[in-house]
């Protein structure tokens, strides 16, 4: 009374592509990274041209070169 | 894994960034210098007082700027390649991170570039800097939007096609859609009438060169420091 149906094996749930890292590990990491660069990229491409969190133009005119060079709006 | 792979990552953008910024301050900086030189004979930012140098501005303040920004995008090509790492077919992991290199050249540097190119000092009018900023972010952030939806598109229509007829129906929706961003978005236009046409122009190649130096270097670093980590251990 065997059924070829019972003997075949369930298909196993998608198996992790060969060598790929769990998106769970890479999870933290990607959110971290993504902050800390957003906080960066908006010193270097933003403070005191737009925006000010700080007083003065201190920070606008020392990265001046760079703000411009990447193609930020500078002033 | 992603701890080791972020490390190396922004050390590859540290190292691209300097590469750029040399680049940038031997072939950018003199076009960036006649540029102020242009505003100083028509005083249009009379009475300021100097708070950096320009010698400051063009070395230390250059190099911090792009090292900065080096090493936050250094690190998120990092997360990207090993999100992306034996998920999009067998691409090895420095071809990986060149072609994402590659695409970001595209989505995060020419693309925005096309609608809003890099403006040297002497252009662009003080009191439209909120607008230009909003809207040059709008531009990347869209930009981006539509390339994760050519990359969304092309991966649904997964075994229908050919992988060359895949990349170009993503590459089709990219465009379309980017096109249609750019055309939303305000047109600035407020380059001097007396500004150097031919100056305007190589400032705006070099800076465009400079930030595709820093991607090419940083992902070719990239991949030859993932290489080891990332490549299967019977290959070995």
């Amino acid at each position: 009374m065997t059924s070829r149906v019972a003997v075949r094996p369930l298909a196993a749930p998608t198996p992790a592509p060969t060598g790929a890292i769990p998106l769970a590990e890479i999870a933290p990491w990607a959110v971290f990274a993504a902050v800390v660069a957003l906080i960066l990229l908006y010193l270097v491409s933003t403070e005191q041209g737009a925006f000010a969190l700080f007083k003065g133009m201190y920070v606008h005119e020392f990265v001046h070169d760079g703000r411009h060079l990447l193609g930020f709006p500078c002033h | 894994m992603t701890r080791l792979l972020l490390w190396r990552g922004m050390l590859a953008g540290l190292a691209g960034a300097f590469v750029a910024a040399t680049f940038a301050l031997l072939v950018a900086e003199p076009h960036v210098d006649a540029a102020i030189a242009f505003e100083a004979r028509h005083a249009l930012h009379h009475g300021q007082v100097e708070l950096v140098s320009r010698a400051t501005q063009k070395t230390l303040g250059l190099y911090t700027a792009m090292l900065l920004y080096g090493t936050a995008l250094g690190g998120l090509l990092a997360i990207v390649v090993a999100a992306c790492h034996g998920r999009v077919g067998a691409v090895p992991p420095r071809a990986l991170a060149l072609l994402l290199a590659a695409l970001a050249c595209v989505v995060l540097v020419l693309a925005p570039a096309l609608k809003y190119p890099p403006t040297p000092p002497a252009v662009g009018l003080h009191e439209t800097v909120r607008l230009r900023t909003g809207a040059f972010l709008a531009m990347l952030a869209g930009s981006l939007l539509a390339a994760l939806g050519g990359a969304r598109v092309a991966q649904r229509l997964g075994p229908t096609l050919t992988p060359l007829d895949r990349w170009l129906a993503g590459g089709f929706v990219y465009v379309a859609s980017v096109t249609l961003v750019a055309a939303l978005l305000p047109r600035v236009d407020e380059v001097p009438t007396d500004f150097p046409a031919s100056l305007l122009w190589q400032y705006r190649v070099a800076a465009i060169a400079a930030q595709l130096i820093f991607w090419l270097v940083t992902a070719e670093l990239f991949g030859r420091l993932a290489q080891p980590l990332l490549a299967p251990r019977v290959a070995r």
